[in-house]
């Protein structure tokens, strides 16, 4: 169309006789004829059902262990003395037991799992700074109004880290014991290592700490309100896990999609006792638990998982069976099609009009 | 649109324009408009603000401004602004960018026509102005081959006689030179200035309007009044040419000239698939209400119940309780689910609508070598409707016909003259062609085949001397004499050429006109009749008459018309000759042939004297001007004398029989409408194949149309025609001709196509929801008023069954696909919502929702609008059938659209659970998170984007290389955008703009995301192939199947063509179909490697 029409003559308006306009574009037109959908039924219902099988028998490798001590047993009084606020400072402690028949084989991971906790409320998701946790001077002392109410406290203090997400962290502790016969061996948990890499080391920084302390750095800022640390002292035995990089901060931060959730909290240390070098024993365990986060108000369920993992994840069985469900669904399919077309359709009614 | 150029002086209404030559004062009293024109819009400053309210007045830029403004709303934004104001914006930036483009042009075009000379009469003097200084009461001197400047009154010109020739190819479309005269009283002025610049003669006239073909008004020059009709004027747009000079006084400047009074745009047509996007895109809005009310009602109970208690960790906002933040809520889920009315969709319709139409320009199978005509697609909107035709209106002569006539047979005092046709064909080679070497002015194309007339004519027979002199006197043919005994005629219609040269031919030479006189050679001998009158042809008069005075002084009136007009007025004493000659029309008129009566009369010297003189009157009334006219007309042609007949024969265009008979088969019904007699338009209905022998239901309308048109019979007609097989109305007027197509508009719900080639289609053109002109023989008036326009009736067939049927499927096509893409992507939003507490979260990444639609699946979809084909050109030729799906509304309708949105469902509803049964409990491989928000909307929308390109893959056909490299480019354009938008960089510059660095190199690096990616494409796409293979290409199988029922109907035609074949069993059974095709294509096409689709019989039932 651009080109100028240098042509001139008898003919010059005449089209010009390329494929593109006059429509000749060469192409393939695939046909949707039993011969081609029947053996992509086949072979589809075939991939799934192995992809299926292989992934069950993967998920029937690892090992799980679920425990809601929202209520159990000795938290029930922890339970009762969350629901009142103005116990909200006193600490409270509790136990849970839990054997495991056998052994966890590899690497083990410790979750807290909360239910009906609403992470992905919009208002909730949009109150938070990134600007502020990613170290910016200028946002540690102004944050955003996003994260209103949680921005300032009543004395007009900035909130660092400020917002609904971080000012609802998840306080709850937990250590791990092993009880092998009389003798109670602490089960050793990396309480680091636990981020994505980029949000460790992209996403969150502390703010410019130069040559002044942590503490120094986050002056002129208060805690969060319902927090019973500041920033930089939630991790006490790792100076390099405070302020904005401290790993339980930026696990929180990261949203769940869902209001059923779980959030790593451990990974079992293989290297720190012999013990464990190969995984979690089979025996029984407690887990005690000092026990702060509130969810008698809404509702919700505390739980600890413990489990192992292979390439896929973990415990989840809905792939492999909804693989084999596919499987068979296609299989089903495509025998009745088989049927039809065996009866209908096959008999030379299917004129195959082809060119030379 | 053009009313606002027209100058602030016309805030008035100008009822009639008083104007005096050289007195520029007196003029400039009245504030006329100058010559300067603006076509332009906007300037430099206004372009902004003016070019945003048009385009905010369009509803779908409207729809999201109104977004916009309520995603600023801080309580009610769920998406960031950007996500509505990045698509608006480029929306905007590229219609904004075309119109500056037109409107520079548009700048630069009237800046040159502006800015172009002319002399101009100043002072005495002639002196070299701009035309944009050109003034009404000016004089300007106008050169051969100049531009006409204005409308002007032809004053005087260097021809003898004042005359003027003129081209109006700009104003009409019309090349054939037309000729105007000035007032002698004017015209003795000639060249000379000084009379010219002391004339002051003044003009009262109409008001400024759009009628080509009229003018009223009168000069006054010292107190004599003398009348001006549309003869004496020259209109803007027109060109000089065979003149020298002309003085021309202005009367119409810039605006108010007839050629700027009638650029406005005519209205504006609408295919029924815009009709139906409108109704739904209105359901769509009421679906959109209606969720988001469900998404209210879920707010308030969920805060009711939940919220409340959530309190704790996310206070309430100071002053929102429940019920306004459920008010908020409804308005957030508006801005999230906006999605669901496909703005975006017009845009891209329109793309798709103008690059069918490119195809159709393009097309060399619809260009005619013959005259170097391209078909031409004028309307660029209204593609898709030309698969749906299910009534075409033609025209006959020129569009069925080739409107290049052919002096064939006459009928002189009872005599017929003119070998029998049949005979002729039989006999071609044998009979000797008059030999007209006698006559040195005798045209040599002419063929002739009897002998005896031209015997009969040297004999001086009177009564033939009579009938050749009548054709030499009486029509409105221009002769053109570059070289002493070389004519050329330039005729406005080609029955007066052919007749004027048979005129010629037999001895009675037209050799000259002046407006007073005629020149013709009379058997060598120079005769110069002097003109008196001439009674003009039109519509309604169908005739035409001159008065001539002989140089013997005698006077006659010599008419020719129509025999039913004509014998009307025929004077008692020739009934015999009537009964005679009507014998032989009817003769003619059976044989096809154009049949014209010639009649005469004497006139007494002093009628005429009187008759002239209230003919003057009349001609110079301001009011009531036709009809006195008329009725002097009507006064004068009356008691006439028969001379006899004529009969010119029009041949049928290549291939109109073929084409009939294809689109009869693809169920489109064809009605002739004709100004012809019954016998010929019977006839030609014959040899078109239309009518044959063995229908019985013919169904011709003769008699006076414009009778049954009325009120009650209206309906009547309309079902009788509509039980007919083939339907021919003679003797129809163009009005007529426009009612027809009305009614059936009206009563039939049916879309209607137009063909023709006249002026006298024109309305019909119009009327109908396409129109289509062949640019033949008859001026180009037909093709400026059409839709579509080409040059051999043949090319209908390729315009509907390839083009229209191509662009109709793609239309749909993909009209159902974006519609499925909207709402599938929409509707994931909705599920999600009972997930996260009705809060108007989304569930795609914000980047995402900006441009999905703008970027990620735009142009695959548009691959799909332009290069889909379901079967190639020639077996949409072979199997016509295939068009039905297109005239049932097949492939689109209300119907079509719940599948389509109920579809949407079932994948919004796998994308949706599988992704979170799949991820809501899972983590890394190492451990690490995975269910959180960031990853699943990756996971979401990466699932979506999968699955629409899976989906516009099924929906294709025809892949061709373009195709792929949009599905894949736009996957991979995807990808690359994602990683970028999410790579540290990005959030480091833009933080609160890419929160969600890092999810994609974290998740997508995982193999339980790809399965699930895998797992919600394989379960969207299985229904499709399950069904698409199971009714296994629906729609051919329907239409071979509705072929079959047709088939007694249809299937023994006369000709020889392979449309038997088709339609009976024996073709089926043919496993090589080559021997049968090979002629339909070019060898190019034949070596071109093509896969055909299967095409599947139903199983052989009754077969007629």
């Amino acid at each position: 169309m651009g080109r100028a029409k240098d042509k001139s003559g008898p003919l010059a308006r005449r089209p010009d006789n390329s494929a593109f306009k006059q429509q000749r574009l060469p192409a393939w037109s695939p046909m949707l004829t039993a011969n081609t959908v029947l053996p992509f039924f086949y072979l589809m219902a075939l991939i799934c059902m192995l992809l299926g099988v292989w992934l069950l028998l993967t998920v029937q490798s690892t090992r799980e262990v679920k425990l809601d001590y929202t209520e159990h047993g000795a938290c029930e009084r922890c339970f009762q003395m969350r629901k009142n606020v103005s116990f909200a400072g006193e600490p409270c402690t509790c136990e849970v037991n839990f054997s495991i028949g056998k052994q966890f084989k590899g690497d083990v991971f410790f979750y807290y799992g909360l239910k009906n906790f609403h992470q992905n409320l919009r208002r909730y998701m949009d109150s938070r700074d990134d600007g502020q946790t990613v170290g910016r001077k200028n946002k540690l002392k102004n944050p955003s109004g996003y994260c209103e109410p949680f921005a300032r406290d009543s004395n007009g203090v900035p909130i660092a880290p400020c917002g609904a997400v971080a000012n609802s962290m998840f306080n709850d502790t937990f250590t791990l014991t092993y009880h092998q016969s009389s003798r109670s061996i602490p089960v050793p948990l990396l309480r680091t290592g636990l981020t994505w890499y980029t949000d460790k080391n992209i996403k969150y920084r502390n703010p410019a700490v130069d040559n002044l302390t942590l503490a120094q750095a986050f002056e002129g800022t208060v805690r969060p309100l319902y927090w019973q640390k500041a920033v930089y002292e939630l991790d006490p035995d790792d100076p390099n896990n405070n302020g904005f990089i401290n790993d339980d901060l930026i696990i929180w931060m990261r949203e769940a999609a869902f209001p059923n959730f779980k959030k790593l909290y451990g990974i079992l240390n293989r290297n720190d006792n012999v013990k464990f070098a190969k995984g979690l024993p089979s025996g029984n365990y407690t887990i005690n638990i000092t026990y702060n986060f509130p969810v008698q108000p809404f509702r919700g369920r505390k739980e600890v998982v413990l489990t192992t993992l292979t390439w896929f994840g973990g415990q989840n069985h809905f792939l492999p069976v909804a693989y084999l469900v596919t499987s068979s669904l296609l299989f089903l399919t495509a025998v009745v099609l088989t049927v039809v077309w065996w009866k209908f359709g096959k008999k030379g009614k299917n004129m195959q009009l082809t060119f030379q | 649109n053009k009313s606002h150029f027209i100058c602030c002086s016309q805030f008035f209404a100008e009822k009639e324009r008083l104007l005096r030559a050289n007195d520029r004062s007196y003029n400039l009293s009245f504030h006329y408009a100058k010559n300067a024109i603006k076509t332009s819009k906007y300037n430099v400053f206004t372009f902004l603000p003016l070019n945003l309210f048009e385009q905010f007045t369009r509803l779908a830029n409207a729809y999201f401004l109104f977004l916009l403004v309520l995603q600023l709303i801080p309580q009610i934004s769920s998406v960031p602004w950007f996500t509505t104001a990045v698509p608006l914006l480029a929306v905007l930036a590229i219609t904004a960018v075309k119109d500056a483009n037109d409107d520079i042009n548009r700048h630069k075009c009237d800046k040159q026509v502006n800015n172009r000379l002319v002399n101009v009469l100043v002072d005495g003097h002639l002196k070299k102005e701009k035309w944009m200084n050109v003034q009404v009461g000016d004089i300007v001197k106008l050169e051969s081959n100049h531009f006409v400047t204005a409308d002007l009154l032809l004053l005087s010109s260097s021809e003898p006689l004042n005359l003027v020739y003129v081209e109006t190819a700009e104003l009409d479309g019309e090349t054939n030179l037309k000729v105007k005269q000035a007032l002698t009283v004017t015209g003795e002025m000639g060249d000379n200035i000084e009379a010219l610049s002391t004339f002051r003669g003044e003009v009262r006239c109409e008001p400024p309007n759009n009628r080509l073909d009229k003018f009223k008004g009168n000069l006054t020059i010292n107190g004599q009044t003398y009348g001006l009709d549309n003869d004496k004027v020259l209109l803007r747009g027109c060109t000089l040419r065979n003149t020298e000079w002309c003085f021309g006084l202005v009367i119409f400047g810039g605006p108010d000239t007839k050629l700027m009074q009638n650029s406005g745009k005519s209205t504006f047509k609408r295919t029924s698939v815009d009709h139906l996007m409108n109704v739904l895109v209105l359901c769509i809005f009421g679906i959109l209400a209606t969720l988001c009310a469900i998404m209210t009602i879920g707010h308030s109970l969920w805060e009711d119940k939940e919220g409340s208690v959530f309190t704790v960790f996310l206070p309430r906002v100071p002053d929102v309780d429940v019920p306004l933040s459920s008010f908020y809520s409804f308005w957030s889920y508006v801005i999230v689910l906006n999605t669901l009315v496909p703005i975006s969709l017009y845009v891209s319709v329109e793309m798709i609508r103008l690059g069918n139409s490119f195809y159709i320009d393009w097309d060399r199978k619809m260009y005619y070598p013959k005259n170097d005509t391209p078909a031409q697609a004028r309307t660029t909107t209204l593609n898709e409707e030309l698969g749906q035709i299910k009534y075409i209106f033609s025209d006959k002569t020129g569009t069925l016909t080739q409107n290049i006539m052919t002096f064939n047979k006459c009928s002189i005092n009872g005599k017929n003259y003119g070998r029998n046709m049949c005979f002729m064909l039989l006999s071609l080679q044998k009979t000797q062609r008059v030999d007209f070497s006698w006559n040195q002015l005798a045209d040599p194309n002419f063929i002739f085949h009897d002998y005896s007339l031209l015997e009969t004519v040297k004999e001086g027979n009177p009564e033939a001397r009579a009938f050749f002199r009548l054709l030499a006197l009486c029509h409105t043919v221009m002769p053109e004499e570059k070289k002493e005994g070389e004519l050329n005629y330039q005729a406005q219609s080609p029955d007066e050429g052919a007749l004027v040269t048979a005129a010629r031919n037999f001895g009675f030479v037209f050799r000259s006109r002046t407006p007073e006189t005629i020149t013709i050679m009379e058997m060598g001998r120079k005769v110069t009749c002097e003109l008196l009158a001439v009674l003009d042809f039109n519509n309604v008069r169908k005739r035409m008459s001159v008065i001539v005075r002989s140089p013997e002084g005698k006077m006659t009136l010599y008419c020719k018309g129509a025999d039913t007009i004509i014998y009307e007025r025929l004077h008692p004493s020739c009934k015999k000759l009537m009964d005679v000659t009507t014998g032989h029309l009817n003769e003619y008129a059976g044989d096809g042939l154009r049949t014209l009566v010639l009649a005469y009369k004497d006139l007494e010297e002093s009628y005429m004297d009187g008759w002239r003189q209230r003919h003057h009157e009349a001609s110079t009334a301001m009011e009531g001007q036709e009809e006195m006219l008329n009725e002097l007309y009507e006064e004068i042609e009356k008691d006439m004398t028969l001379l006899g007949a004529t009969a010119v024969e029009d041949k049928l265009q290549d291939g109109v029989p073929q084409t009939i008979e294809q689109l009869a088969k693809a169920d489109i019904k064809i009605w002739v409408l004709t100004g012809d007699k019954q016998e010929t338009a019977e006839n030609i209905g014959y040899s078109c194949n239309m009518l044959r022998e063995e229908m019985k239901d013919v169904f011709i309308v003769a008699a006076n149309t414009a009778f049954a048109l009325e009120k009650d019979l209206e309906l009547e007609l309309l079902r009788t025609a509509c039980m007919c097989q083939t339907v021919i109305c003679c003797r129809v007027t163009p009005l007529q001709k426009a009612q027809v197509v009305q009614l059936v508009k009206k009563y039939k719900q049916a879309v209607t196509l137009a063909i023709g080639d006249g002026a006298n289609d024109v309305s019909m053109i119009k009327a109908a929801h396409i129109g289509v002109g062949i640019s033949g023989q008859e001026g180009m008036q037909a093709v400026l008023s059409s839709d579509f326009s080409f040059a051999q009736f043949r090319y209908l067939q390729r315009l509907l069954l390839v083009h229209g049927r191509w662009s109709y499927l793609r239309m749909c096509k993909f009209l159902r696909y974006f519609f499925y893409k909207n709402f599938t992507y929409t509707l994931v939003h909705f599920w999600y919502a009972f997930f996260c507490g009705f809060s108007a979260q989304t569930v795609y990444d914000d980047w995402f929702i900006t441009l999905y639609n703008t970027v990620y699946t735009a142009t695959p979809v548009l691959a799909l609008g332009l290069f889909d084909q379901d079967v190639n050109d020639r077996w949409s030729f072979q199997y016509p059938q295939l068009y039905s799906p297109g005239q049932l509304n097949m492939y689109f309708s209300k119907k079509a659209f719940v599948r389509c949105m109920m579809h949407s469902c079932y994948s919004s509803l796998i994308l949706f659970f599988i992704p979170w049964a799949a991820m809501h409990d899972t983590v890394r491989d190492d451990g690490k998170d995975i269910a959180d928000y960031q990853s699943f909307a990756l996971l979401a929308q990466t699932c979506l984007l999968v699955l629409v390109s899976a989906q516009v893959c099924l929906d294709t056909y025809y892949w061709t290389a373009l195709n792929q490299l949009f599905v894949w480019g736009s996957l991979a354009v995807y990808f690359a955008v994602t990683f970028t938008m999410y790579s540290n960089g990005m959030f480091f510059i833009f933080t609160s703009v890419f929160p969600l660095i890092g999810a994609a190199r974290n998740s997508l690096s995982q193999p339980n995301m790809w399965l699930t990616i895998f797992l919600t494409s394989l379960l969207c796409v299985l229904p499709v192939l399950t069904i698409n293979h199971h009714v296994f290409k629906t729609d051919i199988q329907i239409n071979l199947k509705n072929a079959n029922t047709r088939r007694s109907g249809y299937a023994f035609s006369h000709s020889q063509g392979y449309g038997v074949l088709v339609t009976s069993k024996r073709f089926l059974r043919l496993k090589s179909r080559s021997a049968l095709f090979t002629k339909t294509d070019t060898a190019l096409v034949e070596n071109q490697p093509q896969y055909y689709r299967t095409i599947t019989e139903e199983p052989e039932k009754s077969q007629g």
